[in-house]
């Protein structure tokens, strides 16, 4: 257990340390490339079924991708019968080196369904942490593996589940001066790819609904950029704003009902608002400027956005109904991008100072930080725990990728993509 | 106004049949809700496919000059060797009154994208703003952005950037 908790500890000093801020002029914090000392977890092979071992890769790989544990298995740790799931012989995992230990089986239901029964153990205080039982079509047993990891992972960390969730981005092709731009969807861990158009347009900046079930994006018609909503079951999509109006950088509000969105006209560029399902858009800001990338703070009573009101790009804050606009960002450099953290305590930004980086800042502007050293990484997205973001890094005369990283410092990790990859906007928890 | 439903419908007709043979363009005068999308759904006719003009477009470049005026970094201002390659569009526009021009503003990659997109409406604005000082009717004159999605120039240097900051002026029915 002591195990346990002192990596509870090194998970959470990043966020704490954010908490405090106000007051004093930023100081920019470079975090980048940061090193957990790591837990290591034993995920051995889960008898019974023939997709057990499979299983089991997924958690390994899940909890790899976290960035603080090192996973041990499913080959080359000892194998259990499924009686020992719940009471493992703790010595014999002792000897491995394993802090902790993942077990469990999976079993076949009446319904055709399967569940994942899931067991975290303290090896070295011999003890039961966790366990929870995941039912899913058989098809889709990769969630249950998902599920089971996000439980290891909260418990161990103290933070919210991630792992069970989907990215939608672009998926780029061809070359630069005709590039292919579709829409494409998949697991936080890459399986599960598809796409969700077909590439004759170009699209750009596709954003989840609060849901999980719509997507918001802009897309080129008419040779003009225009906001579409997308319902991702059906493949049925709509204009958000009729009319030929240049519209794009939409979001959703936190409630779904709303899209909060740019609009371009006679050379000045505002943020309006309108219901998820049409209506008359309603206007925000009217400074001369571009006023783009609106994002709502989680309670829905505040959008942050970047402006070039005040002669360069920088961070507002503005209540939702258009009121009470304040400059927020007052480091070195330009800032661009904003997302509010799910949580609200952080807002995620790229910051232009010579290179492009991603940072997150207090909603006051205090204790910035840069998370990343890329040439060129921008429009971050949070995962639903506020714990990791994910952006856009383009290589110099290269090729252009996802990436997540934790914001409690530490390296960052390239997403799997069979492509080129731009705009990532990470999903909800799953349910 | 007219001509502009006309255009939109004979536009549909060819996206509808899926083909690219031209159809002699149908009087419409109905309102906007008439056009059809691929869903069936009412498309507004600015919604509609604009059909480029290959033809118009190279002699617009061989009597004007250019079709493309370029920016500095960050900037929509336009100097004074766009306002000349603008003033001779104009002139061309001005002599070939049956199309139109869709002013589409660029952007080189050292831009956030959506602030690109403002970016390159801005400019696409500087332009047409000039162009309508020229004396072009404000009604044959489009604007939109592309923000950095379509430079013309792949190199991640300033030359390349210089080549991608720009509004060209495409002719388009």
């Amino acid at each position: 257990m002591r195990r346990s908790l002192t990596l509870l500890a090194l998970l959470l000093p990043a966020a704490s340390a954010l908490a405090q801020d106000e007051g004093a002029p930023p100081v920019e914090v470079e975090v980048v490339g940061g090193q957990n000392s790591q837990l290591t977890v034993a995920v051995p092979e889960m008898p019974g079924q023939a997709i057990g071992r499979s299983i089991s890769e997924v958690i390994a790989s899940d909890l790899r991708s976290t960035g603080g544990f090192t996973p041990i298995g499913p080959s080359g740790v000892p194998t259990y019968g499924q009686a020992q799931a719940a009471s493992p012989a703790f010595g014999e995992w002792r000897s491995t080196g394993a802090g902790a230990l993942v077990t469990g089986y999976v079993e076949p239901r009446a319904d055709g369904r399967v569940t994942l029964a899931c067991y975290l153990h303290d090896v070295t205080a011999g003890r039961l942490l966790a366990n929870q039982g995941f039912t899913v079509a058989q098809a889709d047993w990769r969630r249950a593996a998902h599920k089971c990891a996000d439980l290891v992972y909260s418990r161990l960390s103290g933070q919210g589940a991630f792992l069970d969730t989907r990215i939608v981005y672009v998926a780029e092709s061809g070359p630069k001066t005709n590039r292919v731009k579709r829409i494409a969807i998949m697991d936080s861990d890459g399986s599960n790819h598809r796409y969700l158009t077909a590439g004759k347009a170009v699209v750009t900046m596709p954003r989840f609904s609060p849901r999980g079930d719509r997507l918001v994006y802009t897309g080129m018609l008419a040779r003009k950029p225009r906001v579409f909503v997308l319902d991702i079951a059906s493949g049925r999509e709509r204009l958000l704003v009729p009319g030929g109006a240049l519209t794009f950088a939409p979001r959703f509000s936190p409630d779904g009902r709303r899209i909060v969105f740019s609009w371009a006209n006679n050379g000045n560029t505002d943020i309006y608002v309108i219901g998820a399902d049409g209506g008359t858009p309603q206007r925000l800001t009217s400074a001369p400027g571009a006023d783009t990338s609106p994002s709502y703070s989680p309670d829905g009573t505040r959008i942050v956005f970047e402006s070039d009101r005040g002669g360069t790009q920088q961070l507002y804050v503005m209540n939702a109904d258009g009121t009470g606009q304040r400059r927020i960002s007052f480091g070195a450099g330009r800032y661009a991008s904003p997302v509010w953290s799910p949580r609200g305590d952080l807002i995620a930004f790229t910051r232009i100072a010579g290179s492009f980086n991603i940072g997150v800042m207090s909603p006051s502007g205090g204790s910035p930080k840069i998370l990343t050293d890329g040439w060129q990484d921008e429009g971050p997205s949070w995962a639903p725990n506020g714990q990791f973001v994910m952006f856009n890094r383009i290589a110099r005369g290269g090729g252009s990728s996802l990436y997540a990283v934790p914001i409690s410092g530490g390296v960052a990790r390239r997403m799997p993509t069979p492509q080129d990859g731009s705009d990532p906007s990470w999903s909800p928890l799953q349910s | 106004m007219r001509k502009t439903f006309v255009i939109g419908a004979a536009a549909i007709a060819i996206v509808v049949s899926g083909c690219a043979k031209r159809t002699p363009p149908p009087e419409v005068t109905q309102p906007p809700a008439e056009a059809v999308g691929p869903n069936g759904e009412a498309v507004n006719p600015a919604d509609v496919e604009l059909q480029e003009l290959p033809a118009q477009q190279a002699d617009m470049i061989a009597k004007a000059g250019s079709d493309t005026v370029y920016f500095g970094t960050d900037e929509y201002q336009l100097d004074v060797a766009a306002k000349a390659t603008l003033a001779a569009q104009a002139r061309w526009l001005l002599a070939n009154t049956n199309v139109r021009a869709s002013i589409e503003g660029h952007c080189d990659e050292r831009g956030t994208r959506e602030y690109n997109m403002a970016l390159g409406e801005r400019r696409a604005n500087a332009a047409k703003d000039f162009l309508l000082s020229q004396g072009v009717p404000e009604a044959r004159l489009l604007v939109t952005s592309w923000g950095k999605e379509r430079p013309v120039a792949v190199g991640s240097n300033e030359e390349a950037w210089a080549q991608n900051r720009r509004a060209v002026t495409v002719l388009v029915r």
